[in-house]
């Protein structure tokens, strides 16, 4: 075998330096997959606790009325875990926040990337940027000192419930929905931009046919995320949603989430009673909800993608 | 390729380097300071307490070092019964707590918190009978006229079910009567600050979080104050516990004994808005039997 | 409606949506700082915090919650960079990957709160780490990366792909391309990225509550060797952090000033993660010039 063929034939230092990046970065996927099992398996397994050694059945949890796991109900000789008033609420504010900051995320993201690319994005990127990092306490704060009064002074009543945790959460993801809309936006590749406006389309025809429709799967991601911090979010919404674990019947009345309940309860309960159980039961329907959301959205993701 | 030669030998310089100022601080650390800490979980209520009398105990006691965190009593007395920690902070006795073997774990009382209803400065109301308040707390007054107040509706605020201040609230203020189904909040703080802005409010406070923004209510005629506790007229109010897992030894028991010091209950328990376990002329039981001491 | 009426019209509302956006962000921005500036003095951000005494300082919160920022940025921040190549320069769309990607997205929903409580019964008991910046600085890790991972994600896909083409025909491996011509061309938007998380990790509090813990015992600033409990440099020591506290204090302080210390601090916070914020603009554009050669 002469020199040239044994080269060839030896795995070059390119390919060895491949394996080297891809095995490093497998190892870094594969730490994170292992992560997530691992939190998944410790939701799952505490959460399962109520339906198996508290021999709570599930469509009780899913689908009772009544929240209070602290106190035995004498009809029933059962403590009441009906989750539903909790999942209502969670739903609720996190809709409806969606709903409401999808129109201005899109709006600024449109502005800064389209409408005005230079002077919108140097003054909006820095603000949005910013915003993402105030905590939630600090939204709290507001919310219960700003929106809640506003809310009680227009309809009555304590101020607490779904429209203040609506109105707190919708600030709260704004920046976080937008600034993944402005990056999906800037993924859209120029020339769609250049052939909507040569044959003939105005900016706004070029943006809401072009633009948009290409970057639906995106901006939904970024809805998703919006969503799903938003139900995920803890402190700042039990700040101003009220905790109250009845079924919500008016925007303005205090009402309570998954989110809200879990934090508030899970220091006040003793490991492995019931209490403490359907506590992580709730953590695994947050889980296992926003699951269903992410593989709802990839799905419509997927159909709306412009090919 | 020559760049990324220097980089190298850099980044292995720089590694080498920090991997010597490692071994060279591990080399000369403080033997003394690196005890096992005394570390302990549980009630935010009495989270402050521990904290001063850690501080104090640190100067006094040097190489020992005290831990204290929050997360709540449940927290507190599952971290204890397991052994996780050295002391399980609790607002509640481990029997009233559901799911806790309280044979394992020992009692120790370190300071009594007197809770107090308070209400919205608007409703008109300064005095309550117990039965009122847990007519009210149950649902059948819905109206502070009925009360002697003004003609607004009652808002009920209650702390967080499981919370020591509530158990303590319904067992002392209702006859163990559960309240009706109303929001809740998870701290003190937040439980002023919603009674001092929602018209018709009513909650219950620690003595501690005392303030002008709020209407003090006076049960059954009887001012909440720490003299009214300390002589058995006032009826609402708890011990705070900490609990050790056996009989506590060595520098742990140390520090309990720091706590239950007249030096140490006479100079913060007042301070910190607790009253001190040494002013006390009664004592009660789990059940509720007053004895005079 | 002619087709140019409607943009004239679609114009006016965008502008009008941006200005409302951008007026609601400086609205809270001002009345945070409005709130919070006043209490602020060099006492206030030096000083030790007090538990019940009026004139507490907010000194070691703020160093804790840079420490701990630190630590969680160095150890998340290579784990999302090679998981973030793999999943846009390695991966071929497959099942596998497919249920990666939705198990990170699912898992940045997941409430902090219960990510600090898997930490609590994993590290602080389990492992034994107990309440430190060591439980606290992994936790935070989990929190933080799948946002990370996903944003330099996002950065690295938004390179052209005719870098990568450029880079194979010049006879470079996979590997060398994306460490020297992708990754320096994306540095600017993975700053960026990092600078947003970085945010986030500063201001948060649920999943160090049961980790890092809600005590800020005395440090002592000359002994900075990391293996004294005492020193600031320790990894073992518990450390409120300056988010932690204000909800503390919000909570269950009982102090005098209790308002102006929390609204001193929340003005801090905002402060920081501002300069924070331009600081690392700045290092970002620099980086970029200097790793591109532009």
């Amino acid at each position: 075998m002469d020199l040239i063929t044994e080269k060839i034939k030896k795995t070059s230092l390119s390919t060895k330096q491949d394996r080297f990046g891809k095995a490093i970065s497998i190892s870094a996927l594969i730490l994170i997959a292992a992560i997530v099992v691992l939190i998944f398996g410790f939701v799952i397994t505490r959460g399962m606790a109520t339906f198996t050694s508290d021999k709570v059945s599930v469509s009780e949890f899913l689908f009772g009325t009544h929240w209070n796991p602290s106190v035995v109900n004498k009809a029933t000789g059962k403590p009441d875990v009906g989750a539903l008033p909790l999942i209502t609420g969670s739903l609720a504010v996190t809709f409806l926040a969606a709903i409401i900051a999808t129109p201005f995320a899109i709006g600024t993201a449109v502005f800064m990337t389209e409408i005005a690319e230079k002077r919108g994005a140097k003054i909006m990127q820095p603000v949005i940027e910013l915003l993402v990092g105030i905590p939630s306490v600090v939204y709290g704060v507001i919310g219960l000192t700003v929106v809640v009064p506003a809310v009680r002074s227009v309809f009555g009543g304590t101020g607490l419930g779904i429209l203040s945790g609506t109105v707190v959460l919708f600030v709260m993801i704004l920046p976080t929905v937008t600034s993944m809309t402005v990056d999906t936006l800037k993924g859209v590749p120029r020339h769609y931009r250049e052939s909507a406006l040569a044959i003939g389309a105005t900016r706004w025809q070029m943006i809401y046919k072009v633009v948009l429709r290409a970057a639906t799967p995106g901006i939904l991601t970024a809805i998703v995320f919006g969503m799903a911090r938003a139900f995920g979010e803890a402190l700042a919404v039990q700040m101003v949603i009220g905790n109250a674990a009845n079924m919500p019947d008016s925007l303005v009345s205090p009402a309570a989430t998954l989110t809200s309940v879990l934090t508030m309860g899970i220091g006040n309960t003793v490991m492995g009673s019931l209490q403490n159980n359907v506590l992580w039961s709730l953590a695994m329907i947050l889980l296992l909800m926003s699951l269903l959301f992410n593989i709802l959205i990839r799905f419509i993701g997927n159909k709306g993608a412009m090919k | 390729m020559q760049r990324s030669h220097r980089g190298s030998i850099i980044t292995t310089l720089v590694v080498v380097f920090i991997g010597a100022l490692l071994v060279f601080a591990y080399q000369t650390r403080d033997k003394n300071g690196n005890n096992a800490p005394i570390t302990a979980v549980g009630s935010t209520a009495l989270q402050p307490l521990v904290e001063a009398a850690g501080e104090d105990f640190q100067k006094t006691h040097p190489g020992v070092s005290v831990t204290v965190q929050g997360g709540g009593s449940g927290t507190g007395l599952s971290q204890i019964a397991q052994g996780a920690v050295s002391l399980g902070n609790s607002d509640l006795y481990a029997e009233e707590k559901k799911g806790i073997d309280s044979k394992k774990i020992v009692d120790h009382r370190v300071a009594v918190v007197g809770i107090m209803p308070i209400v919205n400065k608007n409703v008109g109301v300064n005095n309550l009978t117990l039965s009122q308040l847990t007519d009210i707390f149950t649902g059948k007054i819905t109206n502070w006229k009925q009360v002697g107040g003004n003609d607004q509706k009652i808002v009920l605020v209650n702390r967080a079910a499981g919370s020591g201040t509530r158990a303590a609230f319904e067992k002392w203020a209702m006859g163990g009567k559960t309240s009706k189904e109303a929001q809740e909040q998870d701290s003190s703080g937040m439980v002023k600050s919603i009674v001092q802005s929602t018209p018709g409010a009513i909650s219950y406070v620690a003595f501690a979080y005392k303030s002008n923004d709020v209407t003090t209510v006076s049960v059954n005629g009887v001012a909440p104050i720490d003299a009214n506790v300390e002589n058995g007229t006032y009826p609402i109010w708890s011990y705070e516990h900490i609990y050790t897992k056996g009989k506590p030894t060595g520098d742990t028991a140390k520090f309990l004994e720091y706590m239950n010091s007249a030096d140490f209950q006479k100079k913060y328990v007042k301070k910190l808005g607790y009253i001190s376990m040494y002013n006390m002329q009664i004592d009660r039981d789990l059940n509720g039997r007053i004895t005079r001491k | 409606m002619n087709a140019k009426t409607a943009d004239k019209v679609a114009t006016g509302v965008i502008y009008a949506i941006a200005a409302s956006v951008a007026l609601v962000l400086v609205a809270m921005l001002a009345f945070i700082l409005a709130r919070g500036l006043p209490h602020l003095s060099w006492h206030f951000l030096t000083g030790a915090a007090r538990s019940f005494e009026a004139g507490g300082g907010i000194g070691v919160q703020l160093f804790n919650s840079f420490y701990l920022l630190i630590l969680a940025m160095l150890i998340s921040f290579p784990i999302a960079l090679g998981a973030a190549m793999y999943l846009n320069e390695y991966a071929k769309p497959s099942l596998f990957i497919s249920i990666i990607r939705t198990a990170i997205e699912v898992m940045s929903s997941l409430p902090s709160v219960v990510v600090g409580l898997f930490s609590f019964l994993i590290f602080v008991v389990k492992f034994h780490f107990g309440f430190s910046i060591l439980s606290g600085a992994i936790a935070l890790t989990i929190f933080n990366l799948p946002i990370l991972t996903r944003s330099i994600e996002t950065s690295l896909s938004q390179i052209p792909n005719l870098q990568r083409e450029a880079g194979a025909a010049l006879g470079l491996s996979r590997f060398e391309t994306v460490i020297h011509i992708i990754l320096p061309a994306a540095v600017p938007s993975i700053v960026t990225g990092v600078v947003i998380s970085a945010g986030r990790v500063f201001g948060e509090a649920a999943a160090l509550i049961y980790t890092a813990g809600q005590s800020a015992p005395t440090l002592d600033f000359g002994d900075w060797n990391p293996f004294n409990l005492a020193s600031p440099l320790s990894p073992f020591r518990p450390a409120e952090t300056l988010a932690v506290h204000i909800w503390k204090i919000n909570s269950e302080g009982i102090m005098p000033d209790l308002s102006a210390v929390s609204a001193g601090a929340s003005a801090v916070l905002i402060i920081v993660v501002l300069l924070f914020n331009f600081s690392a603009r700045r290092l970002g554009t620099l980086l970029y010039k200097k790793l591109t050669n532009s």
